[in-house]
């Protein structure tokens, strides 16, 4: 797999590693139609699991990853495609079936306790610390990350102050809105210093200024500390705006992984044509009745990724002809990892773009 | 300390062996996780708890009020059954009804893996969580005590003895109760246990054993809120005519019960952690 880091320096100081987290042959299997939902998983459409006999879920078939040193590397995949198995494999929580994962020399897979003394951790439930105050809860982590008790507390008040939730640190994270919510739990995450964070789709819920705040913070540690990230999300914006490296990930399988320019030049010849009509689309155009099978339609939108000539020709008869007064809106765009994710074969939808 | 073994030839490339495993951050230890856990936990109850346990003290110092209208003031095996039924009743609603609900509502909401992914020892939060949760008893089942023993004419110079009551009976109970929350194979399980366990508190706790049908009696002996029940009753006549080698003998069985039900519960809990 090509990891994308080649031409990066290699950090000063010989014995430094260059890769901190290696997955090969991941491999993770639910058996189908236990009762027992876990948490995390999130069953598939019906089309992965056949009506008839007990087809069991891989949501990780056979994964291999590289990341490097200081990398902030993207998780990128729909609801369902087995992102949170894997990173819940990742973090020792989850016995993969076959495969290895290696994080900084340590066997995860044979030692999965380690998992806690290396890597930070930030789930999508904050049940455990709900009815904490923001400040206990960080202060706690701190204490159960193995801080002393002055050092928690020097470290707490340090992570609220870089977060700005020092106003709000003597509420209960329940009674927060739920981007505060989980800003307060990122903070609790980033208490007691690891080499390696993992975070489940971080930004989840949160306003513009929290999401900078998020960024800003991931940012100083890997400046500073060279701390490695590997996130979680489905928001394609926030992937291809933030990431180094995204994996994409679709049905337990690693379908792509580059960085977002790199991905993105894999549909280049490709523009995106979205059109939104004012009421139902006029048909009896013969020049629209031709796209309808080529659109993604979702209500009175139709996408359509078309190579750029006929993107350009498209557009200009349907500027110029009868068509244009049935339009409310079109845009043309540049293609997006939604594209990516799409033009790789990616089978489901809910990718988001926010 | 190791030896770099230079192979000739091999300088210009320096393909070094795989650097040595970073180094990992140091556990929590043992004291102080508890401690983290507890505190935290302990801080729980002044944002959620307070209205339970609110309840917990209303339930038992009703039922004693109820009771007072069958069962005579003054010492005898009756109001002793009475009151110290309806005091360890606090304990059995908190304890294990209220714990069991705690874990199975963690398990099932993912809220576990928060734990599971900080290097604390497991004991250290069952026990964490099982001490506050016995903890917050001890203003209900004080005050219950205190209630039923003016109500029925008691003494009031033993009510020394719920200082061990309470501890030994609460980590009975909150080691079941967690125990059971852990194990439940699904949330509404767990506090469909939890309930249960605190009606058959409630239903064989109050009423003195004598009257009891024989089998009743024996499913009695099999709960472990019973021994707390029988040591704090044995003591409500007054210190001279308590039969304190008995009490002693009641408050093992507790201490015993507790520290197997928290072990079992720690097993649970890793179970439930890492799968």
């Amino acid at each position: 797999m090509n990891t994308g880091t080649e031409d990066q320096a290699p950090p000063a100081g010989a014995a430094v590693r260059d890769t901190v987290c290696t997955v090969r042959g991941l491999i993770r299997t639910y058996p189908a139609g236990s009762g027992t939902r876990r948490p995390g998983l999130r069953r598939r459409g019906p089309a992965a699991v056949p009506a008839a006999g007990p087809a069991a879920v891989r949501a990780s078939d056979g994964i291999d990853l590289d990341v490097a040193r200081g990398e902030l590397f993207g998780i990128l995949g729909p609801n369902g495609a087995g992102k949170t198995t894997l990173v819940r494999q990742l973090t020792g929580l989850l016995r993969p079936d076959a495969g290895s994962i290696d994080v900084l020399g340590h066997d995860l897979v044979r030692h999965p306790d380690r998992a806690a003394r290396l890597i930070g951790y930030l789930g999508q439930e904050s049940t455990a610390l709900d009815e904490l105050t923001v400040s206990l809860a960080a202060e706690t982590t701190g204490r159960l990350r193995g801080l002393d008790a002055a050092a928690a507390r020097a470290a707490r008040d340090a992570v609220l102050d870089e977060l700005e939730l020092a106003p709000i640190a003597s509420r209960p994270i329940k009674r927060l809105s739920g981007g505060q919510r989980r800003l307060a739990c990122f903070a609790a995450t980033l208490v007691g210093e690891r080499p390696v964070l993992v975070l489940d789709e971080p930004t989840t819920g949160m306003d513009p200024v929290a999401r900078r705040a998020v960024w800003a913070a991931l940012g100083r540690r890997r400046a500073e500390n060279g701390t490695t990230v590997l996130l979680v999300t489905h928001n394609v914006i926030e992937a291809e705006t933030v990431l180094d490296r995204v994996a994409v990930l679709d049905q337990g399988r690693v379908i792509a992984c580059d960085t977002p320019a790199g991905l993105r030049a894999l549909v280049a010849d490709e523009v995106r044509l979205d059109l939104v009509w004012r009421a139902d689309p006029p048909l009896d155009l013969p020049e629209i009745a031709a796209l309808k099978p080529l659109a993604d339609i979702s209500g009175r939108r139709w996408t359509l990724r078309l190579p750029h000539d006929r993107a350009r020709s498209t557009v200009a008869a349907l500027t110029s002809g009868p068509g244009y007064a049935a339009l409310d809106d079109f845009t043309l765009a540049t293609p997006s990892l939604e594209d990516v994710y799409l033009a790789l074969g990616g089978r489901a939808k809910g990718l988001v773009k926010a | 300390m190791t030896t770099q073994i230079r192979v000739p030839g091999r300088e210009s490339r320096p393909a070094a062996p795989p650097p040595a495993p970073a180094p990992l951050a140091p556990r929590a230890r043992m004291g102080s996780a508890f401690a983290a856990v507890y505190r935290a936990q302990l801080s729980r109850a002044r944002v959620a708890r307070i209205p339970l346990l609110f309840v917990a003290t209303f339930q038992s110092v009703g039922i004693m009020v109820m009771m007072r209208g069958v069962v005579e003031a003054g010492d005898g095996e009756a109001a002793r059954a009475v009151v110290a039924g309806s005091s360890v009743l606090v304990v059995a609603f908190v304890a294990l009804n209220l714990l069991a609900q705690y874990f199975g509502q963690l398990r099932a909401s993912g809220g576990l893996d928060h734990y599971a992914t900080l290097p604390v020892p497991p004991a250290a939060v069952v026990l964490g969580a099982a001490g506050a949760y016995a903890s917050f008893t001890v203003p209900g089942t004080l005050l219950t005590a205190l209630v039923g023993c003016v109500l029925f004419h008691l003494t009031l110079t033993t009510l020394w003895v719920l200082a061990v009551v309470i501890p030994l009976a609460g980590a009975a109970l909150s080691g079941l109760g967690a125990a059971l929350g852990l194990l439940a194979p699904r949330q509404e399980i767990a506090t469909l246990f939890g309930q249960l366990g605190m009606s058959a508190a409630l239903l064989l706790g109050v009423l003195p054993a004598s009257h009891l049908p024989a089998p009743v009696g024996w499913v009695r002996d099999l709960l472990p809120s019973t021994y707390g029940v029988e040591a704090f009753a044995r003591t409500l006549g007054g210190s001279a005519g308590t039969d304190w080698a008995a009490v002693a003998g009641d408050l093992s069985v507790c201490a015993a019960v507790g520290v197997a039900s928290l072990a079992v519960a720690t097993w649970a809990y890793r179970r439930a952690a890492c799968r």
